[in-house]
């Protein structure tokens, strides 16, 4: 029996996206599972029932039937009390969990014996856990649409444009914080045309800026801010000291700040101080990306859009919700890419149970409780990625050149001093030995050799293979040596015939083909 | 026809095979390259067959008769091959010519009028050091004939599919060979002390056998996709074979010709084993790794996940690029996939993509195969560019698509010293925002290194029959 992954709609008010939408569907159902979608799960995200229907799930009426039918629950949001009272006894639930900040939700998963798999806490420097991690694909999303926000909220073009009608300023936009939903931000705004600006406590990261079209400001104080695990940490005094400097600098210059700074089980710093918000100009627009966690904002209304000194923060927590249709399809991925983990030893068809694999670091890293055993925090990973100081100190292996047409380089004096040696050798050997009439033909023979040296040094790459059928048309004239030899009877005349036969085989056909092939070279 | 009329025409014919050469320097004036060794060739015919020392009477039809039957077959040969077939016939040329230097080499040998030369119009014997040569260049044409012909024939075999192209090594080979050249020179010796043609002809016949025996140990021996570089070496000897043919017949025009191909062959080895980073030597040896005895340390094992990637998918990105690199490989021959390439280059640079072909210098099986192959394509060849040409270029493009290769590509002949392949030059793929990398499979290219590639994060893989998933790339294309 095909095992069964049911799809709830989400409970928590205001939150549109769903676990899986009907693309991945037919993905998962390849997989060998079967799939149940609860009845208008989608409907938020523009995923209606018929969908699904289409894509083979079957759709369920009312989420206790749904939950009792299911063997594996997919879900968005963490779960609420009600919704673990509907998890099956020994099920599997994969979803965001937060155990740090969710001990109760814990107790009561592992009284049910479930199996949880919670996506949030996913190792997420391994590098082929990427595909999986939903943190990412999420802040990605908010990334985007925290600018697609400010864009609405400005009352300016983010393009710079010279119309008909005067010059427009291009917006310009900082950006605190260059974590994921920081990078998408910095790539949207620039996309959009504005001028942008990042930080981060991470000096690492300013590459990453660079590469999508911002531009890095850094703090004037030596620290570094990385804090393993790709986040940040707290800063010294003396770093936030020069850090807020910096902030209130760029709040009089730009038009736009988004902000993202979190730091793991804290709340989120606090960036960007009223006195800051008022030397702003008129207009301008906040995004706190941090609003839920306390905002880095002083003046931030979590879930609100609110205008203080003139300048609009906006603080909604529900920015991937805004883009229900496209955080949905990313995080059904996610989730289909951690289902493929799961079902990697053995078919689902045949076995009909999970390959939770405790020796697979990213799976160990995911499942916070496995049969009712609360297995979080897990061990600290064997193998932590390794500080970007530590570079493995393999020297880069010298590039040769392909040296086609171009000079390669001096050979060393000392096998120049040989080869002309050998050289030598071996003309004062044939000098010594030879006759007149030999030594005519081997001056010929020498200038030849260097002629042709010159000559195919030019050939153009491209022409290598008509090069060689063409060469090897003109070895054909190896036929004149049977031509004087046709005279004689016997075995001669034999011997010769043939060798002018496979000769002129070369003669006609070497040119013929190179000549087709020659044809075909154009522009 | 006067001796010295003959002697001019022959000049006339040298300048034109070395016109013919260069102009294969550019494609625009490669089609008259091509004419110039045409006329150059029938000159040089024409000229000996009405020369001084071809009787026409007895000759002519034996003459006339032998090139109508070689020709047709050649033109047949010429007409019918396939673009991706060209090494196998290339290297059954090289065989053709090897055999005829063996059989000219033979027919010179038995006949008495050439142990004479022409001294004030009438013909004397060679005296003693004379002929000490002649015979020396008798015996040394043979024997490179022998080795070019059996040589090419294996080339052939392996090219074509006869023969496994896994090298075949023998234990001790070098020995075996040293032993063979021993015998050779020995032979060499008896053959020059020979009283007549009768007691000359055993060492000959021995030494030819020998010669065949080396050149199909030494071309077993090599794997491949070292095919280049053989390829590239036996048209080498097939044109010293000419030369030294054209030493035993007296005549600068065969010595000229044969030392003009013998350079070119050997230049174009010199640039294969640039290319592979490799030196000739340890080519011809034989085996990889072999040599060197630097087999992939197993920590260097390249760790990370292959994502892969649907046709679709695939089509999805290059839609959506701004520049794409293509860079073929001999997978792409193989599966006869360049119509298809083209086509797609075609609908992408209707949409204003910027398509571009990379093409690294021993991709497919002989030099220039790629570019033969796109061009029977109708790629026009100013989007064909050679690595060097376009490697910087790479982090500027949007999509990098390996079609059927893998060495060549191969990130570990940068990185990673204790690679085998290690500083060979290689084509900057994982460079581009994505690499597409198409196989059958994730077995290891020909070096038997696992390919770094495959585990970076930018890169995807399309696995599948080239052909088929490029047909399905293309439908796709089409579709959307």
């Amino acid at each position: 029996m095909a095992l069964k992954i049911g799809v709830p709609r989400e409970v928590f008010p205001g939150e549109k996206r769903v676990a899986t939408v009907p693309e991945v569907v037919e993905k998962l159902i390849k997989l060998g599972f079967s799939v149940a979608v609860e009845s208008g799960a989608g409907d938020a995200a523009n995923c209606s029932d018929d969908t699904y229907r289409a894509a083979g799930a079957e759709v369920i009426d009312g989420a206790a039937k749904l939950w009792a039918t299911s063997d594996i629950v997919f879900k968005v949001g963490v779960p609420t009390t009600e919704e673990v009272g509907l998890l099956r006894e020994g099920g599997t639930l994969i979803g965001f969990i937060w155990p740090a900040q969710n001990p109760e939700l814990m107790q009561q998963l592992a009284a049910k014996k479930a199996t949880v798999l919670a996506i949030d806490s996913l190792p997420r420097t391994l590098s082929r856990a990427q595909k999986m991690d939903a943190l990412t694909s999420q802040a990605g999303v908010a990334g985007y649409r925290a600018v697609i926000e400010a864009a609405n909220a400005f009352g300016r073009f983010f393009n710079g444009q010279i119309t008909a009608a005067g010059k427009v300023p291009p917006a310009k936009v900082f950006i605190a914080g260059a974590g994921v939903a920081g990078l998408a931000a910095i790539g949207t705004a620039a996309g959009l045309g504005a001028i942008v600006r990042a930080n981060d406590t991470r000096a690492e990261v300013a590459d990453q800026v660079v590469s999508l079209g911002g531009e890095f400001v850094k703090v004037d104080y030596e620290e570094e801010g990385g804090g393993g695990g790709g986040y940040a940490k707290v800063m010294s005094e003396g770093f936030q000291q020069a850090q807020r400097e910096m902030y209130a600098k760029q709040a009089k210059e730009v038009d736009i700040i988004i902000t993202t700074a979190l730091i793991p089980g804290k709340p989120a710093p606090r960036l960007i101080t009223a006195e800051m918000v008022q030397s702003m100009k008129p207009g301008s627009v906040i995004v706190d990306m941090a609003a839920e966690r306390g905002g880095n904002c002083e003046l931030t209304e979590p879930g609100q859009s609110v205008v203080k000194h003139g300048v609009t923060i906006v603080g909604f927590t529900d920015l991937t919700s805004r883009l229900a249709k496209q955080s949905s399809t990313l995080y059904a991925t996610n989730l289909y890419r951690l289902a493929e983990e799961l079902c990697k030893t053995k078919s689902v068809k045949d076995d009909g149970t999970l390959d939770v694999n405790m020796e697979d670091e990213a799976v160990r890293g995911l499942t916070v409780i496995k049969n009712g055993e609360v297995t979080w925090p897990p061990p600290a990973p064997k193998l932590a990625a390794a500080p970007p100081a530590a570079k493995p100190a393999a020297a880069p292996v010298q590039k040769k050149s392909g040296g086609h047409g171009k000079a390669s380089a001096p050979a060393s004096a000392g096998s120049t001093a040989i080869m002309f040696g050998v050289a030598a050798l071996v003309f004062w050997f044939i000098g010594s030995g030879a006759p007149e009439a030999f030594l005519a033909h081997f001056t010929v023979f020498v200038l030849a050799c260097f002629v042709g040296y010159m000559v195919v040094w030019n050939v153009t790459p491209a022409l290598h293979t008509p090069l060689m059928s063409v060469t090897n048309a003109i070895s054909s004239i190896i036929a004149i040596g049977a031509l004087v030899q046709v005279g004689p009877e016997g075995w001669i005349r034999w011997l010769a015939v043939a060798g002018i036969a496979l000769t002129s085989v070369n003669m006609f056909g070497g040119f013929a083909v190179t000549q087709r092939m020659l044809e075909m070279f154009r522009k | 026809m006067s001796a010295s009329l003959a002697t001019v025409s022959y000049i006339g014919a040298t300048i034109l095979f070395i016109l013919s050469l260069g102009g294969l320097s550019n494609p625009e004036t490669s089609r008259r390259g091509n004419l110039y060794g045409m006329i150059g060739m029938t000159i040089a015919v024409v000229a000996t067959v009405f020369g001084p020392r071809v009787s026409l009477a007895t000759g002519l039809p034996w003459i006339v008769g032998a090139m109508v039957v070689g020709g047709a077959v050649g033109l047949y040969a010429a007409r019918t091959v396939k673009m991706t077939q060209m090494p196998e016939l290339v290297a059954l040329m090289h065989s053709l010519v090897g055999l005829a230097a063996c059989l000219v080499g033979f027919a010179n040998y038995i006949d008495p009028a050439a142990a004479m030369h022409m001294v004030d119009g009438r013909m004397v014997p060679l005296d003693h050091a004379e002929k000490a040569i002649h015979e020396m260049e008798i015996y040394v044409g043979i024997l490179i004939g022998a080795i070019t012909f059996s040589g090419s024939v294996i080339a052939f075999g392996k090219l074509s599919g006869k023969i496994s192209g896994n090298p075949m090594l023998l234990p001790g080979r070098h020995w075996l060979n040293l032993a063979g050249l021993l015998v050779v020179i020995y032979f060499g010796r008896e053959f020059l002390h020979a009283g007549s043609v009768a007691d000359g002809m055993t060492p000959l016949i021995v030494m030819t056998v020998i010669a065949l025996l080396f050149g199909i140990h030494m071309v077993m021996a090599i794997g491949g996709a070292d095919m280049p570089v053989v390829v590239s070496m036996l048209n080498s000897y097939s044109g010293w074979a000419a030369a030294a043919t054209g030493f035993m017949l007296n005549n600068d025009l065969l010595i000229v010709t044969g030392a003009l191909v013998g350079s070119s062959g050997a230049i174009l080895s010199y640039i294969m084993c640039a290319a592979m980073n490799r030196h000739f030597i340890s080519v011809i040896a034989g085996g990889f790794g072999t040599t060197s005895g630097a087999t992939p340390v197993a920590g260097a094992q390249p760790a990370g996940e292959v994502a892969p990637i649907l046709s679709a998918e695939t089509a999805e990105l290059l839609r959506e690029s701004k520049s794409v690199i293509i860079v073929p490989g001999y997978g792409m021959a193989v599966a006869q996939a360049q119509h298809t390439v083209y086509e797609i280059t075609k609908y992408l640079r209707e949409k204003g993509v910027n398509v571009r072909f990379g093409i690294h210098p021993v991709a497919g099986r002989m030099p220039g195969h790629m570019n033969v192959l796109l061009a029977e394509a109708k790629v026009p060849y100013d989007i064909v560019f050679e690595m060097d040409e376009l490697n910087d270029d790479f982090p500027q493009t949007d999509v990098a698509m390996v079609i059927g290769a893998n060495d060549i590509v191969n990130p570990g002949a940068q990185d990673d010293p204790n690679s085998p392949i290690a500083g060979m030059p290689v084509l900057e793929v994982w460079k581009a925002k994505t690499s597409i990398v198409m196989k059958r499979s994730m077995a290891s290219g020909y070096a038997g290194v696992d390919n770094p590639l495959f585990y970076k994060e930018n890169n995807r893989m399309l696995f599948g029959d080239a052909k088929k998933m490029l047909d399905e790339v293309l439908v796709a294309l089409k579709s959307a």
